[in-house]
């Protein structure tokens, strides 16, 4: 057995999980509160943000965290009783329950970083307050320590009667002989129970000086049933424990048997047996028996939480309880274990890769094999077995992303409260759809998804959805609605932030686009064009900078987080229809479905999700155009030509558009053709950074080996259509719709 | 080796559960919820189930009747792991089939000793 300290430690090393679950948690409990709002008797949204607090409870009581555990402990008390029907939510209720969870995570953060815990006992007497059970208050604060309390066994409230005593040395007093007859109910094996077991931890408390079994109810052979126990045993034990740590050893069965425990006085002779003189009696002293968990009896429980009440603000944790850990684990180690971050992996996905690893081992051995063979056969089979590895590896391949992948609700379960909290503030009404949850996606995406989706569902509360009064008006439900969507469309997956509100004013954004010099007066320009301006840099029109939607740093700050994710932006709306804000990104920045093409000798690869079409132009297709350069015309619309030849100053490419290859690429904002010598085929690849092993280069975002060794440049659309844009002009620019000063 | 079982629907109390039974030596399965541990059990031969109670999809106690009635499984003792240490709990837990009970918080050292009291 190990000692205790590592035992510890492995507590600590486990933190990381429980801060994660926890947060879940948290999200669970506020995504639901804000539904129970709108119907608070939804027994089974009841249930679940029951279900979350009590995980909270359990999980963190078991991780040291004796803050977390004795919030949610009341927070537990009282949910139960919403659930039972006790209690009815109302908003206070609700108000409450939110402050409660926003505290639950102002702890959550302190014991991530070991700070001092802030106050929360003023939650506490709420709650108390609230509950309705005559005595509920007193219960919240007895119960408000859920310590195991191993160390102080005889506190009957604190150490529950489930608890084999620990075998803690006990103190040096005289032996006692203690009088034992136990007779457990016929079926209590069905339970699990082996009776035998419970002789052997006497025997392991003390001696066992006489055992007689009771047979009287042994019934014949031929009708003896063996599911059944027919047996009962009185037997004397010679001890150094109180008869109290006797019965614990009984604390299972103590029920579903009779059980007489008793002192016996020391000059006395033993009690009869309490069975009938006839029956026969057969004595059994049980040997100690070594089983695969050996529980050293020297143990001293460690002191997982501490009972001291928690306003003085002194920074409790396991380590802080545990001097032992103190010594092992060090600050660093901690905020380690805090900041590390864990990937969840279900266990089928991790039992399938280990599945495939072996078949790739076998294709191996395969490929192995048929090298030694020159015969004809053996190139045949040598065909196959590389079939064979070749489905392996992709598949394996396929696997191994998947585990990185994680469902977008991770990131969708905080607007709920967010929404519900801004609609509160700004007096609007509003009801938030979340759609496709499960979508996975790479878990570093989800995360760095946080930002842009918060900003496009604030804008959308706040500069989207009007007033209740306003909405009437225009003929519209009191209530908006903002839809949060995720869904598939091919490789890709998009995000979609829609609402119903009023939509996007262009006049408004034409008169702060002629203020800020982006377009003339007299300019004209599609609405779609005007759209594209909110996301230059400090465009806003809030005509008044509101605490929620803040300062108009914004889209253009979206629009970028999004492209470092391979990804792109658009917006569609309509003047009081409402404004959708589309995110549409690759399902993993770690390998990438590209189109491979040629320039010259050099190799390039173009992301497919950007790709719209591409063909050879007929010479009438490419024209020149009065201070805006080369453009392709495209079904009545000029798309500007980009010569990849010139951008990356390659000297062997195809110069005339009539004979190389356009390639119409959208990036969201901006559409441009890109001028290639050749394609070359479609295929997925493993993105390697060149800042990390070259440096930065404008116009590519990475490079990859192809399948025969050679290295492929991958190309940044954004970036080239914004360098292009730049090489034209400002003015420009602003009616085309590419993003100039981004950068 | 001995094979255990656990089933809770917190992850974080898996993951602990789990690494102090290795370390103690047993071999572990997990289950997220009573059906997920149901479906397990058939997966191959468990020795100890440990259960938590309040779980979605189907909670502990109708887990541990489903497997009281699996003929395999009619003597597996079964601890039940919860921090609801009221009685009355406990007395369902018993008459559902369930051997004993652990109490949340625990220490791994007190959940070994548990273990220790209803495995041969």
């Amino acid at each position: 057995m190990k000692p205790v300290t590592t035992m510890d430690l492995d507590i600590s090393k486990f933190r990381g999980a429980f801060f994660e679950e926890a947060e879940e948690h948290l999200a669970t409990m506020e995504t639901t509160l804000v539904e129970l709002s709108v119907r608070p008797d939804d027994a089974e949204q009841l249930a679940r943000i029951f279900r979350a607090a009590h995980s909270l409870k359990g999980a963190g009581g078991t991780f040291g965290f004796t803050d977390i555990a004795r919030l949610t402990h009341g927070l537990e008390e009282m949910l139960d009783e919403l659930r039972e029907g006790r209690m009815q939510l109302t908003p206070a209720l609700t108000d409450l329950l939110l402050r409660c969870a926003d505290m639950l995570r102002l702890l959550l953060a302190a014991a991530m970083e070991d700070t001092a815990a802030p106050p929360y006992d003023h939650l506490i007497a709420e709650i108390a307050a609230a509950r309705v059970v005559p005595g509920a208050e007193a219960s919240a604060e007895i119960a408000a320590a859920p310590a195991p309390a191993a160390d102080q066994p005889e506190d009957a409230t604190a150490i529950d009667a489930g608890w084999a005593a620990p075998d803690l040395p006990a103190p040096p007093s005289n032996h006692r002989e203690v009088q034992v007859t136990f007779v457990p109910e016929a079926d209590s094996l069905g339970h699990g129970m082996d009776p035998l077991l419970l002789l052997r931890d006497l025997s392991e408390i003390g001696e066992i000086v006489e055992n007689r079994a009771d047979l009287s109810r042994l019934p014949p052979l031929a009708e003896l049933d063996p599911e059944l126990c027919h047996t009962g045993w009185t037997l004397r034990l010679r001890t150094e424990r109180s008869v109290d740590e006797v019965r614990d050893v009984f604390a299972f069965v103590e029920d579903s048997s009779r059980l007489e425990i008793g002192e016996v006085p020391a000059t006395a002779e033993v009690a009869p047996a309490a069975s009938p003189a006839p029956a026969p009696i057969v004595s059994i002293i049980p040997a100690p028996i070594t089983t695969p968990v050996v529980v050293e009896a020297a143990y001293p429980a460690p002191q997982v939480t501490e009972a001291k009440p928690a306003a003085d603000g002194e920074a409790r944790s396991l380590a802080a309880s545990s001097p032992a850990m103190l010594v092992k684990n060090t600050d660093a180690a901690r905020a380690q274990a805090a900041k590390t971050s864990t990937l969840r992996v279900a266990t089928d996905k991790i039992d399938r890769l280990v599945d495939l690893v072996g078949e790739v081992i076998i294709a191996y051995a395969m490929v192995a094999q048929a090298l030694g063979d020159p015969s004809t056969s053996g190139v045949e089979r040598l065909r196959e077995a590389m079939a064979t590895m070749d489905r392996n590896t992709r598949e394996l391949q396929e696997r191994v992303m998947s585990v990185r992948m994680v469902p977008v609700g991770t990131v969708f379960s905080r607007f709920p409260r967010l929404v519900h909290d801004l609609a509160v503030t700004l007096g609007k009404k509003i009801s938030l759809e979340l759609v496709g949850e499960d979508i996975e996606l790479d878990k570093g995406m989800v995360e760095q998804l946080a930002d842009p989706i918060t900003h496009l569902v604030r804008n959308a509360v706040d500069h989207g959805i009007e007033m209740p009064a306003d909405r009437i008006a225009a003929g519209k439900s009191e209530t908006g609605i903002i839809r949060l969507a995720a869904l598939h469309t091919g490789g890709s997956v998009v995000i979609e932030v829609s609402d119903d509100g009023r939509g996007l004013q262009t006049s408004r954004i034409r008169a702060k686009a002629v203020a800020n010099g982006l377009m003339r007066d007299d300019d004209s320009m599609s609405e779609e064009e005007m759209h594209q301006l909110i996301f230059l840099p400090g465009f806003s029109t809030a005509s008044s900078v509101t605490n929620v939607s803040g300062r108009g740093v914004g889209m253009d700050v979206v629009k970028r987080n999004v492209e470092t994710m391979n990804g792109t932006v658009a917006v569609a709306s309509r003047v009081g229809a409402g404004t959708a804000m589309r995110i549409r990104l690759p399902l993993t920045m770690a390998v990438m479905d590209g189109l491979a093409l040629r320039v010259g000798a050099q190799l390039f690869l173009l992301p497919l999700i950007v790709i719209r079409e591409s063909f050879r132009p007929k010479a009438a297709q490419v024209k020149t155009i009065l201070g805006r350069g080369e453009v392709v015309l495209v079904r009545d619309q000029s798309i500007p030509l980009v010569r990849l030849h010139d951008v990356f100053g390659i000297e062997d490419a195809e110069r005339d558009p009539a004979h190389a290859l356009v390639c119409i690429v959208d990036t969201g904002s901006a559409r441009v053709a890109l001028m290639v010598d050749e394609p070359l085929g479609q295929s997925q690849v493993v993105v390697k950074s060149l800042e990390n092993n070259y440096r930065k280069i404008d116009g590519i975002m990475g490079a990859t080996i192809m399948g025969d060794g050679k290295v492929a440049l991958i190309l940044d659309a954004t970036a080239i259509s914004r360098q292009a844009a730049r090489a034209a002009g400002l003015t420009r620019e602003a009616r085309h719709g590419t993003d100039a000063c981004a950068a | 080796m001995k094979t255990v079982l656990i089933v809770d629907d917190s992850s974080s109390m898996r993951v602990l559960v789990a690494h102090t039974l290795k370390e103690a030596g047993f071999s572990v399965v997990e289950g997220q919820d009573g059906k997920d541990g149901l479906d397990k059990l058939s997966g191959g031969p468990v020795d100890l189930i440990i259960t938590d109670l309040n779980m979605p999809v189907m909670d502990g106690l109708e887990l541990i009747r489903r497997v009281r009635q699996l003929p395999k499984h009619k003597f597996t003792p079964i601890l039940m792991l919860t921090t609801e240490s009221q009685a009355h709990k406990k007395a369902e837990g018993k008459t559902a089939g369930a051997t004993g009970w652990i109490v949340k918080p625990f220490n791994p050292p007190q959940m070994l000793q548990v273990i220790a009291k209803v495995l041969p």
